[in-house]
């Protein structure tokens, strides 16, 4: 087992695509990272760095204490699962998994013991003599799992590996890999454009943007304390609620509205960490599960506001509230109680003791 | 409800007559061309079984009267056939050989690598196809001249291995090109070096195209006539279409012989074909990956 390490790592693809820049990731033994962020951002390419399929423009890769930049991907004692599968297809579902054991010269019965362990854990044991085309999706991608746990690797890489299941079969995938990781004790390094998948798989979560990683921690400091308004509206459903607006300063510290006519009294605690940004242009952002109707305000929440519901989305236990305050979009996240109509107006109240707020410029988190 | 169904009924019955008259009418015509494709073979046969050299005959029955293998007996013991099918033989295996390997290689760099003059080399490769052989024969004559390569099985090998390879090439280009990148990745993280990871994943699954691409080369150099007049010129070096030709005489043709010799000689191309085409299979890489 071994700690991942990528210090200052730059890619810069023929034809001039920066696809990451300087990207310093640190994984520890046995962690599970996942790397997360929109689609072409380079979760990808620093994977197949980290695989040894692509060449490392600049900066230091580090597999255990070993520097890697110029190791073979077959000499990295790591394994990959692709996300289109990329199972051998003239092979069966047994060769397919015994087939690096095989190159690295295994014994037989060894061989054999690894491959019925695998096929066992992941209920594939049915299908060892069928050929990948006569497997479902979901059966197919859990042989390319198997493929890469009989090997025993250092660490396992994933790209979205469940991107090509369905709704249900990916929740059951999912739990199945955080159980697997557990049972095997190794390395993972979990690529996904999924934050629902990255929150609750990862034990530290890496969100990337346009090849720059934008904030490094465990889901929970990522959802509570955003470093900046991208991870702030990447992470968490429905997104975080941004409004434009400036930090005024009266008797106390208050937020005022670009466009909403929003009027945020700061509370005490968050007065402190706001200093000097009286004047100041900012973001101001709020979880939806932080805007709530009267009943739930609970008579402690001053800041209100009249909103009008324009699609409310009953989950079952809880609905989505959408609303429009000029030309700045709002949701709300409610218990299932209130289940008002399209068009009613209610007084929303915004819990303003979790409220972010970010510069209108960097865009970084200064409270 | 049940003129409905009746009428429903009809209407099967006749779709049904519909396309018994469509697929008799298929079946007629598939028979005429069999005949049609047939019918040059049966009268080689039968010229071949002939006695004495008559080539026109007023009989049409497919086994003439005084119908002997006379003709195979002297084919194989007066004259050199044996020798010159294993002229053919070596001659055809190595361009077959060279063929496979030279394009199974190049056609995955050209598929798998980006090198300098990439584009431009597969458009020449290309280019040379554009010229009708007899062109090239003096040029080739006279290259093979200048490497002493004239009269010798070399010569042919060499000319026969270049004009099948353009095609060979980019056959085997566009096979490689279907087959998804990731496969030869996973290997590699699997443990495989680049080449291990052809050899193990790339070349089963194309074995379709290897199989064309040894077809090809094997009848490139099988049938060839013209090239071999040229370059060889021992007797002892003769292919089979120029050991044929030597029936051939100005005044009397021995057709007998000559017929026999041509049966015989389709014979390895057509067992190759029906041997290699169990691998002239679709969709090897159905299943592998999901895109
Ligand atoms: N071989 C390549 N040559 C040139 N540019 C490339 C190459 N591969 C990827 N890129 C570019 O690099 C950037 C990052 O790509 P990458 O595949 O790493 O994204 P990603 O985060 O994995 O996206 P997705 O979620 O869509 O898979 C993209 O802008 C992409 O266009
Ligand atoms: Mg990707």
């Amino acid at each position: 087992m071994a700690g991942v390490r990528l210090s200052g790592v730059t890619k810069i693809y023929d034809g001039g695509v920066i696809a990451a820049k300087d990207v310093n990731i640190e994984v520890e033994d046995r962690e599970f990272v996942v790397l997360v962020g929109p689609s072409g951002c380079g979760k990808t390419t620093v994977l197949r760095m980290i695989a040894g399929l692509e060449e490392i423009t600049n900066g230091e890769l580090y597999i255990g204490d070993q520097l890697m930049n110029d190791v073979p991907p077959k000499d990295r004692d790591i394994a990959m699962v692709f996300q289109n599968y990329a199972l051998y297809p003239h092979m069966s579902v047994h060769d397919n998994m015994a087939f690096g054991l095989k190159l690295r010269n295994y014994p037989k019965p060894e061989i054999e013991e690894r491959v019925t362990e695998a096929a066992e854990i992941l209920g594939i044991r049915d299908y060892l003599s069928r050929k990948p085309k006569a497997l479902s999706g979901g059966q197919r991608q859990r042989v390319a799992l198997g493929r890469a746990i009989v090997r025993k690797p250092k660490v396992f890489l994933f790209d979205e590996p469940l991107s090509n299941l369905d709704a249900k079969m990916r929740v059951q995938m999912r739990a199945e890999i955080s159980k697997l990781h557990k049972r095997l004790d190794a390395t993972m390094i979990y690529v996904t454009h999924d934050q629902v998948e990255a929150m609750t798989m990862g034990d530290r979560i890496v969100v990337m943007k346009d090849g720059v990683v934008q904030q490094i921690g465990s889901p929970l400091e990522l959802y509570n304390n955003p470093g900046n308004k991208f991870v702030a509206g990447f992470i968490g459903t429905p997104a975080m609620n941004f409004f434009e607006g400036r930090v005024k300063k009266e008797e106390r510290l208050y937020f005022e509205g670009k466009e909403a006519e929003l009027k945020i009294e700061i509370p005490a605690e968050l007065e402190g960490k706001l200093p000097a940004t009286a004047g100041k242009d900012v973001y101001l952002g709020l979880r939806p599960e932080h805007i709530v109707p009267e009943e739930e305000s609970k008579g402690k929440l001053r800041s209100s506001c009249n909103l009008k519901v324009e699609i409310s989305e009953p989950m079952g236990n809880e609905v989505f509230l959408y609303f429009q305050s000029g030309s700045n979009p709002i949701v709300a996240r409610v218990t299932a109680a209130i289940n008002p109509k399209p068009g009613t107006e209610l007084k929303m109240y915004f819990d303003t003791t979790h409220a972010h707020f970010f510069d209108k410029d960097k865009e970084c988190a200064i409270a | 409800m049940n003129h409905i169904m009746k009428t429903t009924g009809n209407k099967f019955k006749i779709n049904n007559l519909q396309s018994r008259i469509i697929s008799l009418f298929l079946y007629f015509l598939l028979i005429g061309f069999t005949l049609v494709v047939l019918y040059p073979i049966l009268n080689v046969f039968s010229i071949s079984l002939r006695p004495g050299d008559r080539l026109l005959s007023t009989s049409l029955k497919l086994i003439p009267d005084g119908a002997s293998f006379h003709a195979y007996k002297v084919l194989f013991a007066q004259t050199p056939f044996l020798l010159w099918f294993w002229n053919s033989s070596l001659i055809a295996a190595a361009v077959t050989i060279t063929g496979v390997a030279l394009a199974s290689t190049a056609g995955y760099a050209f598929s798998r690598f980006n090198f300098y003059g990439r584009k431009s080399a597969m458009v020449g490769l290309l280019v040379t196809q554009m010229f009708p052989p007899t062109m090239l024969l003096l040029p080739m004559y006279i290259m093979l001249l200048k490497l002493h390569l004239i009269n010798s099985y070399l010569g042919v090998i060499v000319i026969y291995t270049s004009t099948a390879l353009p095609f060979c090439v980019w056959q085997m280009k566009g096979y490689y090109d279907t087959i998804p990148f990731s496969l030869e990745e996973s290997a590699r993280i699997d443990g495989s070096t680049r080449w291990g990871a052809f050899r193990r994943i790339v070349l089963p699954l194309a074995a379709p195209a290897l199989v064309i691409t040894a077809l090809f080369s094997f009848m490139t150099a099988w049938s060839e006539y013209i090239v071999a007049a040229q370059v060889l010129q021992d007797t002892s070096l003769f292919t089979l279409p120029l050991g044929l030709k030597q029936f051939e005489a100005s005044m009397s043709t021995q057709w007998g012989l000559y017929a026999a010799g041509s049966l015989l000689v389709s014979v390895p191309a057509v067992a190759l074909f029906l041997i290699l085409s169990r691998w002239l299979i679709s969709g090897l890489t159905l299943g592998s990956v999901k895109g």
